[in-house]
Order: C-alpha cells, then structure tokens, then sequence
C-alpha cells in the first residue's frame, strides 16, 4: 500500500472563473489535506477580471511552481473544454475535478483516493445523497429541483450512481480521457453525461458520501436554460 | 446500443401487452381501455412519492458549514502571513 501510494500522481483540475479568493482557499486546504500525496493542481482560468491569475502567481510563490499550474484561457470557454483543457497538461495518472467555490471541501480527497486503491474503480464520485454527505445552504426549491432531477434521471437513465449532478470526482486519467470525448453536452448537464457515458460504457464506478455547502463566496453559476438542457440530455444520451 | 431505443423497447412492450389484452379480452374491454390512464396516473403518483420521500429525507449539514467557516479564516491566516494577498474582498 505504501508503496503504491508514492508511484501514484493526482492531477487536481480546477476551472476557475472569478474565484480569486477561493481559489487560495482550496490551494491551502489540499496541500493541508494531502500531506504525503504526491499531486499537482491545475488552475484552468477563462480569463477572470478579477485578478484570480495574480493570485495563483503568489500562490506559486509560497507553493512552488510544479505544483501549482496555471493554464489559463483567454475568455469564458465553458466547463466541458476547461476540462480537457486541463487534462492536457496533467501529469498524473489520476485525476481530481472539483469545483472552486469551496462546495467541494479538499477534506474528502483522501477518502476518493482510500476507496479508489480499496476498490481499484476508474472512477470514484462523490455523492450527497448517502449517510454521511449532505447539503447545507438550500432552499426547497432547489432541493425540490434536485430531488425531482434526481428522480426523472434513475426512472429514465438507469445510471447506477445516486448523484448525477455532483461533479467532486476521481478519474483514472485514461478513463476520463477516454469518457470526455465522447461527451458533447455542456455546463451543468455535461457533469451528468460524463458519468451516464461512464456507467453505460461499463467502468467501474464507486461512490463516497461528501457534504456540499453551497456558494460561500461568489455566486451561482446554474440558470434556467440548464434544465431545458437537461430533459433534453436525459432522453439523448 | 442508444438508451432511447432501450426506453423505447419498453414502451413497445408495454403497449404490445395491452393491445394483447385488449384482443384476447380476458377482463372486460372497458377495463383494458382504462388500464394506460391508470399506468399513467401511478406513474405519476410514483415520482410525486419518490420526489415527497426525497425533500423528506434530505440530508443536510448545517455544522459543515461552521467547520468550513474556521478552515477559511485559519487559510486567510496562513496565506497573509506567505504574502498572499487574500484580504481585499
């Protein structure tokens, strides 16, 4: 186990848009929570304005520049690039996407990287809906939304996985480059392709609960248009 | 395969099944007739019940939002004293 924990790298991609607060947030709470992991951070920002570049140069400073990548975009390319962006320039053999508006806590990292070598599974995701996870910072309409996504997605899809939505996920990276390319959705409803393809394409998929507190700073990026985006992805994919 | 096509191959199946029942008329025809309004009324009563028992058993964790609170402010701490600039908003 020890041994095989010091040949695996984790490449942790991060889309960040406006987020230059947070993003410093994260870096330190990863490197708090993975002290003996060996990993990088890869910083994909679409241009923000408000300085969240700047900030991951000092972060680079304080952390070092092999582990803290920044590639950045020039504008607001959307989600689903930002991704294979990212994958790119990843040198690891695993790779971590997570959110950076702090919903994703890097406190669960090691509990996906614990179950991914228990299991062996290309894919570990992180689930609200389990013993153990949760949601804190929603109104019923949004857990209303949510729950009657949920339920319109297992009663048509079938996908095997309780938390479609949630993107807090670990990938083997052949897994998730191999998953990604074939997805064509995007934003929001792009996180649940990923993981119906993945079910449907038969990888091994396994879950651990994580808690997600809704948008500490910053502000939503989920609008109306996703849920027409939605029902259509459900009756596509 | 398309997973339409697998939804779809249920659909077809279920219809063929009534169509067969309505041919070989083993309950009363004004039964059968009835028997679609029915699968789509408990269909419908099934996802109100799945979504009811859903916001019932949400799970929420109103302390991780605390524990979250004291891992930034311990963050902003550290970060401030590397030099990061973390304070402006």
């Amino acid at each position: 186990m020890e041994g095989e924990e010091k040949k695996n790298k984790y490449s942790i991609i991060i889309p960040t848009y406006n987020e230059r607060l947070n993003i410093a947030l994260i870096v330190y709470l990863v490197f708090k929570y993975l002290p003996d992991v060996d990993f990088e951070i890869i910083i994909v920002d679409d241009g923000s304005p408000d300085g969240t570049q700047d900030i991951v140069k000092q972060l680079q400073q304080v952390y070092g520049e092999d582990r803290i990548l920044l590639r950045a975009r020039p504008k607001k390319l959307g989600l689903g690039t930002a991704y294979i962006h990212g994958l790119k320039h990843a040198s690891g053999n695993f790779v971590v996407i997570m959110d950076a508006d702090l919903s994703h806590h890097p406190k669960y990292l090691p509990s996906f990287i614990k179950k991914q070598m228990e299991t062996g599974a290309s894919i570990v995701t992180g689930t609200r809906y389990v013993k153990g996870g949760g949601v804190h910072g929603w109104n019923l309409m949004r857990k209303l939304t949510s729950r009657g996504a949920n339920v319109l997605a297992h009663t048509l899809l079938w996908p095997g996985v309780s938390d479609l939505t949630g993107s807090f996920r670990l990938y083997q990276k052949s897994v998730l480059e191999d998953v990604i390319s074939s997805c064509v959705s995007k934003g929001y409803v792009f996180q649940m392709e990923m993981i119906v393809r993945a079910s449907r394409k038969g990888y091994l998929i396994k879950e651990v609960p994580i808690t997600f507190v809704d948008r500490v700073y910053g502000s939503s990026k989920l609008g109306g248009s996703e849920i027409v985006e939605y029902l259509k992805g459900l009756v596509y994919f | 395969m398309k997973h339409i096509v697998k939804i779809l191959a249920v659909v077809v199946a279920i219809s063929a099944s009534w169509l067969g029942l309505l041919q070989t008329s083993i309950v009363s025809q004004d039964y059968t007739w009835l028997l679609p309004i029915y699968f789509i009324v408990s269909l419908g009563c099934y996802g109100l019940f799945m979504v009811g028992i859903g916001l019932m058993q949400f799970p929420t964790c109103p302390q991780e939002a605390l524990l979250l609170q004291e891992d930034i402010l311990e963050a902003k701490d550290f970060l401030k004293q590397r030099g990061v600039d973390v304070g402006s908003d």
